[in-house]
């Protein structure tokens, strides 16, 4: 439900879009864009309801957000979603949600936008690569939309596909992971009023290189967990399979909450590095569930999250 | 070259003079220009908006290329007769100058703090593989020079340089461990070097040292 925040957080504290279009300016003027056709942000603003989501934290620029993903559906550059993503079609879009609810079906995208109120939601983002953002995301809690579907008592999980478009995605052309893309989480973390869809950032229509035109966001979670452009939800009793799971179960783990006390096997989780430092940028020392323990800790109580990683 | 027309035969010898032509000293003045460039893009953005990890990908890649074209050199004269025997030391000393490059990249900008350095060297099996590449290279690149060559007399000079063999072959292991997820890319790299020391085996069955 929209509203669950307070804070003495206010209008005043969020930069101001004229603030954050100009570093745009900038940072075109000093030829970041030479990547090639990244798209700037649509015409149409989204006039999101604001929170008290992401006091203190600094955001990414526009640029930084749009230019640098990890979406392999498009290819496995940092650069190519921005460059090839342009070629999924996102409208019509519909989600089919089935699976253990009382009213399955095929939902529209507009269908299921017109009984939310959109907020703003400042998060930080950690990449299991290292590497980590602060994103000013647009969207509504998941939970709206489960209760709005039905969620059956004998379910325990919630399994999302990601669009499957061999002509539109590039990427799926070469097996680097099990095509389509699949994520899950536990009932409660889905739930979880952190856990939103989302549909834009910076107040404008969720770009497709960070996948539009709806994905989830798990804040507390490595970035992969975070699935994009979704086109199915199924409430399921058992937990689901997952996509980079399948693919090497020892380096990522279901659960996937990001900890510094459990290294990737390939490198430590000890420390980030926050994205658009430059080369000279230092890495900070990565906090359990990404800064997030006081919402979310419960949910693991008594659980040796090492072993469920 | 038996089989060989006479047009192609002026051809490879009007080659092998222009490559005669090059002194050493303009191989590493070259060697030093990619390194610049990049260093440049980082700097200006344009190896985009997270440009530590992008310089450390460019210049291991860029080493990875050197050492292919390193063992290129015998085939390729074996099968054409261009010669670029003359130069390849150089091509060599490039190759340790790229990987010690991209090593400091890592060193400094990556990982910074020395505990985690030394964790990673001992606890991450590709980062072991490419440190051993390393570490094999030290000895190549110190005796790459005419007094050492000298000093050690021609045939344990060519057996230490051996070493070159499982140095390419580390390299190529650590740019396929370190991808996520299946990619073509590091594969491609690690089918032509592969290839390259298979050019190697015969011979040595042939002409026994």
């Amino acid at each position: 439900m929209a509203g669950r925040y307070k804070s003495d957080l206010n209008w005043s504290d969020v930069t101001p879009k004229d603030v954050w279009l100009n570093r745009r300016k900038l940072m075109a003027g000093a030829g970041a864009v030479a990547l090639g056709s990244i798209a700037g942000p649509a015409a149409a603003s989204l006039n999101a309801r604001k929170t008290a989501y992401g006091e203190g934290l600094e955001l990414n620029t526009w640029d930084e957000i749009t230019s640098y993903n990890n979406f392999y559906e498009f290819g496995t550059g940092k650069e190519d979603p921005a460059r090839y993503a342009g070629e999924l079609t996102t409208e019509p879009w519909t989600i089919e949600i089935g699976g253990l609810v009382d009213r399955p079906g095929s939902y529209g995208l507009e269908d299921i936008l017109k009984d939310v109120t959109l907020e703003e939601r400042i998060y930080r983002l950690r990449c299991v690569e290292r590497w980590a953002m602060v994103v000013p995301w647009v969207g509504f809690e998941l939970a709206d939309l489960l209760d709005r579907v039905g969620v059956q008592p004998s379910a325990k999980y919630v399994a999302f596909e990601t669009a499957l478009r061999p002509d539109e995605m590039r990427g799926v052309r070469f097996p680097v992971i099990e095509w389509p893309y699949k994520e899950g989480l536990r009932l409660d973390e889905a739930m979880h009023p952190l856990t939103i869809l989302a549909t834009g950032l910076y107040d404008e229509p969720m770009p497709n290189q960070n996948g539009a035109p709806i994905r989830v966001v798990v804040p507390w979670k490595y970035g992969y967990k975070s699935i994009k452009s979704i086109v199915k939800i199924t409430l399921v009793a058992e937990q689901p399979p997952t996509a980079w799971n399948e693919y090497s179960a020892h380096e990522y783990g279901f659960y996937s909450n990001v900890n510094p006390e459990r290294d990737h096997p390939r490198w430590s989780q000890k420390y980030e590095r926050r994205v658009g430092g430059g080369l000279f940028a230092k890495q900070t020392p990565t906090a359990k569930f990404n800064g997030y323990g006081e919402e979310v800790a419960h949910l693991y109580a008594g659980m040796d999250l090492i072993v469920n990683h | 070259m038996p089989g060989q027309g006479l047009a192609q035969v002026s051809v490879v010898k009007r080659v092998n003079r222009a490559i005669g032509l090059v002194p050493p000293l303009a191989i590493y003045v070259l060697a030093v220009l990619p390194p610049v460039w990049f260093l440049w893009q980082a700097q200006t953005g344009r190896l985009g908006v997270e440009p530590i990890k992008a310089l450390e990908h460019e210049l291991g890649e860029l080493a990875l290329q050197v050492l292919i074209a390193t063992l290129a050199v015998r085939p390729v004269n074996k099968w054409t007769g261009i010669n670029f025997l003359k130069l390849r030391r150089s091509f060599g000393v490039v190759t340790f100058f790229y990987v010690l490059l991209h090593l400091l990249v890592w060193l400094v900008l990556d990982v910074q703090f020395l505990d985690q350095i030394w964790a990673d060297i001992v606890k991450r099996p590709y980062i072991t593989v490419g440190m051993g590449a390393f570490a094999l290279m030290i000895p190549l690149a110190l005796t790459s020079n005419n007094l050492s060559l000298r000093k050690l007399g021609p045939i344990r000079w060519r057996r230490l340089h051996r070493l070159m063999y499982p140095v390419v072959l580390l390299g190529a292991i650590h740019f396929v461990m370190l991808s996520k997820g299946f990619q073509l890319e590091p594969y491609v790299y690690l089918g032509v070097i592969l290839a390259l020391l298979a050019t190697r085996i015969r011979w040595a069955v042939l002409r026994p040292a």
